[in-house]
């Protein structure tokens, strides 16, 4: 019992640190990438390449001074924030990160926190509070910019949920009807990704993904040209860092939901004949690690591909946004799950 | 612990909590504050759901209730931005009569409960009964016909409510 705590403890601690590390380091490549787009160095001076940049600009949100607008709801101020980055950080415990690893005495170790029979709805659950974070910190604020952003930011989240679930229903069929996302991955390894069977829905889940955390072209509720700064105009210090960060964690998180779902997870083609020509076992550790790096990698080019279309791509009109998700991803995310139902029929995996 | 198990422990710190969020909607003074209480409560009544093994209707309500249904209350409320000076002033003819009211509809439930047979926790079956799989094999097995009904009444709802909604009909 104790050896399971401290083993889930490791896996936590692991998890936690990892989201963190990934986000901090994403508002580096952020910057460099930004640079490179617009043929300028970017960060250079805090360590080589500009390397130790996250931790200064951490250390300066940290000292900066803190202000709380005294009209406001004080509790409710900082409520907002916190819940928006609990929010982000509990979307990373149900994700499997690598192979098992079983040891010599038959003891196995999953690189997950848990592996829940409903993961999927877990995330939905988790994504569809997170809007509370936005909202109350943006009403708190008492200030009109930041209502707007925050009532901008939260109905664009819940009307792009709709096509993402719908999408991610087609999903579920494909994998053979499981809503464990470790089943899902799993699923991958014996097959080929699911992206081959899910192309369209690939498309309108990441379509979805870039709109659920708030990324350009949806970045609309912290639009500087209309709302100052959005939800967190009366934000300073490290609320306003929270919020920024969660925004990181989102992405490293939707980056990993993606590469797990449409295309393998930690599995990779041809693993089991290269885990064999090297001569390791199943259930090696090595393969844990081998996994992990090949995932993490996915994982790292999808959050280039975030922030390429940030730094290619201007705004979207609020109407614009609202016309292509509802009256064009929720259509065609019915279609793909239409289409998917029939072809999945013929394939065997839906039986009556 | 006491003599009750983990499971009774639960039961009776969750319904404590939902009973006391529940009386700090309609006690608490500011609509926005009301609303995240009853958010607070939806997350009560999802631990019952738990705690009866339904794993699948516990993350569905809080999905649905509080994820989207508040959301939007939430949203009205915020934009009509109701405060306590704005409250309107009720005289003491209409508490008096709400007071009434609400006595005798409390009267009416607390003498419905008694006569019922008070339900054992342990008997809501085994651990697999509320999985997304069993749940679905009996609603679109067993139960299919009342289960489609229930969804063309979503529908109709839902297209009354447009047509409702729209300012002119053509």
């Amino acid at each position: 019992m104790i050896a399971f705590v401290i083993y889930k403890f490791i896996v936590c601690v692991i998890v936690f640190g990892l989201s963190l590390g990934v986000a901090a380091y994403s508002t580096w490549w952020e910057r460099k990438f930004a640079s490179f787009l617009q043929d300028r160095v970017g960060p250079d001076r805090a360590g080589p390449f500009g390397l130790l940049q996250p931790l200064a600009d951490g250390g300066k949100m940290f000292f900066k001074e803190e202000i709380i607008p005294n009209v406001s709801n004080r509790f409710l101020f900082i409520l907002g924030p916190s819940l928006f980055m609990v929010t982000a950080l509990m979307t990373g415990s149900v994700i499997p990160w690598g192979k098992a690893w079983t040891t010599s005495s038959g003891a196995v170790y999953s690189f997950q926190i848990t592996d829940l029979n409903i993961g999927v709805l877990y995330l939905f659950g988790v994504v569809s509070i997170g809007v509370y974070g936005i909202m109350i910190g943006g009403w708190a604020s008492n200030n009109k910019f930041a209502l707007l952003g925050a009532i901008r930011a939260s109905s664009q989240m819940i009307s792009y949920e709709i096509a993402m679930g719908i999408s991610v229903i087609a999903l579920i069929i494909t994998s053979g009807g499981t809503l464990s996302i470790k089943e899902i991955i799993e699923m991958q390894d014996a097959g080929v990704a699911n992206v081959v069977w899910q192309p369209l829905g690939f498309l309108i889940f990441f379509i979805c993904a870039l709109a659920e955390t708030n990324r350009a072209p949806f970045d609309l509720p912290e639009c500087e040209s209309e709302l100052v700064g959005g939800y967190h105009t009366e934000y300073s210090s490290m609320k306003l860092g929270l919020f920024l960060f969660a925004e990181y964690i989102n992405m490293f998180i939707s980056s990993a939901i993606m590469a797990g779902f449409y295309f393998g997870g930690y599995n990779f083609p041809w693993a089991h004949e290269i885990y064999q020509g090297i001569g390791l076992a199943e259930g090696s550790g090595w393969i844990t690690i081998i996994g992990f790096t090949v995932y993490f990698v996915k994982i790292c080019m999808f959050i280039s591909v975030f922030m390429w279309i940030r730094w290619t791509l201007p705004r979207f009109r609020y109407d614009q946004l609202m016309h292509l998700g509802w009256k064009i991803l929720l259509p065609l995310s019915l279609l793909n799950l239409g289409i998917t139902v029939v072809v999945e029929y013929f394939r065997g995996h839906i039986t009556f | 612990m006491l003599g009750y198990t983990i499971t009774q422990w639960l039961f009776g710190i969750l319904s404590f909590l939902a009973i006391m969020f529940a009386l700090m909607v309609v006690f608490s003074r500011n609509p926005v504050n009301s609303v995240l209480y009853l958010v607070l409560t939806f997350f009560c009544i999802a631990g019952h759901y738990l705690l009866m093994n339904a794993q699948f209707l516990a993350i569905v309500h809080i999905v649905v209730y509080a994820g989207a249904i508040m959301v939007l209350f939430l949203f009205v409320i915020m934009l009509m931005n109701l405060n306590e000076e704005g409250e309107p002033q009720r005289s003491w003819m209409t508490k008096l009569i709400a007071g009434v009211a609400g006595g005798m509809l409390l009267f009416v439930l607390v003498g419905t409960l008694k006569g019922t047979e008070q339900l054992g926790l342990a008997t809501y079956g085994s651990s697999q009964i509320g999985t997304v799989k069993n749940l679905g094999m009996v609603l679109f097995r067993d139960f299919l016909f009342p289960f489609e009904i229930a969804s063309v009444l979503l529908l109709a709802a839902m297209v009354g409510a447009i047509m409702i909604g729209k300012k002119e009909i053509k």
